[in-house]
């Protein structure tokens, strides 16, 4: 069992010396720098090898909170994009709820609506599938652009260093430095009307930052290593160098990486959405879901707030597990190859 | 020591004047520019071209950024951050009555959130892999998966609806210390702000501790006799808390985010409540204005942790470094 308690995006979790791998090599090195005695040459063009994989995915399995993470992952994939089909319900059209004469406005649980419905009648089962769509497909979506984004930033910068490097990474400290919220919010104001494939754009754009640094400060310990510099010898040229060896072996940072930063834009999408500013109606999301319950707070209809606020938790809770597996898996890779 | 604050001071610099660029090019983003957001979708190509050369929204980019930096540098204790066409007020101004609010919000959560996170790290650390040690790092990692909008709404109805104990929000009248005529209706609020950062203090803490804890003075200090009380209090601890300063430098902004939040949650009447309410109602140079304050207020919060972490750690102070 992995320690539950670490949750290492945040910059508070890094540290702790009982996750950081005892370091096996006869000098002293950075857990960063750190390659086994026995290592066989590391570096080499990225080829899958199936040994290595198998390994990952058994150290994976015995990590009894990643496979309910992933578990957890799979339900709410199968509940939101397949479940619409099986439990059929109107979430689009309003004026065809308020003629319905069998439709209730914020119902309690019930036969036929075993959630209860909202202020506009919808029922929230099925609009916690609906909405569900919206927050895992920004969530997914917004996370690999952030990534893609923040790993060829960081790359390039990383790599080719100097003036260019103090440059590129004084604009991530700029961004860096505005209260992520503050930036959202500014973002979404200027653009005005908001959709989902803005709200992608502008949560990817406050969260390619961290990645960018990551996958720079891979490169600067990276790009020294010997390998790199067999391949420079031998002619490489420099986007074969980065792309074929560099990134390929940051490749565990960027999955740890990725696997957070869906739980992360899943949740800013709530916040976004919390405040008032997620996709316009009839579209939803879990946290405009959460923020119209929470209005009526007062009035006691708890289907309107537990729902959609456990659908959230569940499912940024179950990534946070899946990253730390992973974190581990990948680790275990480095040492035991 | 010197060089190293000089180093931090420009850095410093160099990110305010990156943040007020990009707060300018935020504004030039706008669709249909200033003109629509201001006189509205419907406003002629006669009423906008007057509106902008009235504003001298006619001249060319870098005039107008020139003129926008110059108003905000001169003069510094009033900088002219545009003008709130929904309250019809400098942006300024409205910032300001809502600025103390939000930093006696902020203040008062993290320096509670240090006064618990502080000892329970350490907690942990003595009491590691007992019971109470797991007990409290599964409370902390539940308090950091449940997002602030949640958790307040929650405390809302449970200590506001269900058991009628406290407020839900604080009483909101022009004056700015109006919310501290009820203090209780402050406890939710900061009990909110608190489980975002308490979570990642105490486990900082306790990382921090234990890292101390392995040190060679520590075993000089054990093998001479001391008792653990005094290895923990006299010698791990002072150490142990330099790295939290440091920690509550990089935890500014988010704090500030969750500031944000927590005043939409409970209608509180500061800025992060403002910036929203300020979206909600397309005021442009409100929502860009805050933003841009939010963010000097918080590299300023960062350089005052980092100087301080420079007094504090004698390898700074004293070292080359």
């Amino acid at each position: 069992m992995s320690d539950i308690s670490g949750v290492h995006e945040d910059p508070a979790f890094g540290t702790d010396p009982q996750q950081t791998p005892v370091a096996l090599g006869f000098e002293a090195v950075t857990p960063n720098e750190m390659v086994p005695p026995e290592a066989p040459a590391e570096g080499g063009e990225a080829t899958s090898s199936g040994g290595i994989g198998i390994q990952i995915l058994r150290v994976f399995v015995e990590n009894k909170l990643a496979v309910a993470g992933a578990i957890v992952v799979v339900f709410m994939v199968l509940f939101c994009f397949v479940g619409p089909f099986l439990y059929h319900t109107d979430q689009a059209n309003q004026q065809a709820l308020l003629q319905n004469p069998n439709s209730v406005i914020n119902g309690g649980p019930a036969a036929g609506r075993p959630l209860g419905t909202d202020g506009t009648g919808f029922d929230i089962l099925g609009r916690l599938m609906y909405g569900g769509q919206t927050s895992l497909i920004v969530g997914f979506a917004s996370a690999a652009v952030a990534t893609i984004v923040g790993v060829a930033y960081g790359a390039l910068s990383g790599f080719f260093g100097g003036w260019l490097d103090s440059v590129l990474m004084r604009i991530v400290d700029v961004l860096l430095s505005i209260p992520v919220i503050f930036l959202l919010i500014a973002l979404v104001t200027v653009f005005e009307h908001v959709t989902a494939s803005l709200l992608i754009g502008v949560i990817a754009f406050v969260s390619w930052l961290i990645p960018a640094r990551l996958i720079r400060g891979e490169t600067l310990s990276l790009r020294t290593r010997e390998y790199v510099q067999a391949v420079r010898v031998v002619g490489g040229s420099r986007r074969r160098i980065v792309g074929r060896h560099i990134i390929p072996n940051a490749v565990g940072t960027i999955v740890v990486f990725a696997t957070f930063q869906v739980a992360d834009s899943i949740l800013l999408l709530a916040a976004l959405g919390y405040l008032g500013f997620g996709v316009p109606a009839p579209l939803t999301d879990w946290g405009t879901m959460l923020s119209n319950g929470a209005d009526a707070a007062g009035n006691g209809w708890w289907w309107q707030i537990y729902p959609a606020g456990i659908c959230i938790v569940l499912v940024v809770v179950a990534f946070n597990f899946i990253g730390d597996a992973l974190r581990d898996a990948l680790e275990v890779r480095l040492q035991r190859r | 020591m010197y060089g190293f604050l000089l180093r931090r001071l420009f850095q410093a610099l160099i990110v305010i004047v990156g943040v007020i660029l990009i707060v300018f090019i935020l504004s030039q983003l706008i669709p249909g520019g200033e003109c629509k957001a201001v006189l509205g979708p419907k406003a002629t190509l006669t009423n906008c071209v007057h509106f902008n050369k009235l504003n001298g929204f006619n001249q060319p980019l870098l005039q107008q950024f020139g003129s926008y930096l110059k108003g905000l540098i001169w003069p510094f204790w009033n900088p002219n951050l545009g003008y709130s066409y929904k309250f019809n007020e400098g942006v300024t101004q409205v910032i300001s009555q809502r600025l103390p609010k939000t930093l006696v919000l902020v203040g008062t959560s993290t320096a509670i959130s240090l006064l618990i996170a502080i000892p329970l790290g350490i907690l942990q650390v003595v009491r590691r892999n007992h019971p109470s040690d797991y007990a409290l790092t599964g409370l902390s990692f539940v308090l950091y998966a449940m997002p602030p909008f949640l958790l307040g709404t929650l405390l809302i109805i449970w200590f506001s609806f269900d058991l009628g104990w406290l407020p839900v929000s604080p009483p909101s009248q022009a004056s700015a210390w109006a919310v501290f005529t009820d203090p209780r209706a402050f406890i939710l609020p900061v009990v909110t702000l608190c489980a975002i950062t308490v979570a990642s203090f105490s486990r900082y803490m306790r990382s921090s501790m234990m890292d101390t804890l392995a040190e060679d003075y520590i075993r000089t200090a054990r093998a001479k006799g001391a008792s653990q009380r005094r290895v923990l209090y006299g010698h791990a601890l002072r150490n142990a808390l330099i790295p939290i300063l440091t920690l509550i430098g990089l935890s500014i902004p988010a704090i500030v985010s969750g500031a944000v939040i927590t005043e939409t949650v409970f209608n509180y009447p500061g800025m992060g409540q403002l910036t929203v309410y300020a979206a909600g109602n397309s005021d442009i140079p409100l929502v860009l204005g805050t933003t841009l304050v939010a963010t000097v207020a918080t590299v300023i919060g960062s350089l005052v942790a980092d100087i301080l972490y420079a007094v504090a750690d004698p390898r700074i102070r004293f070292g080359s470094l």
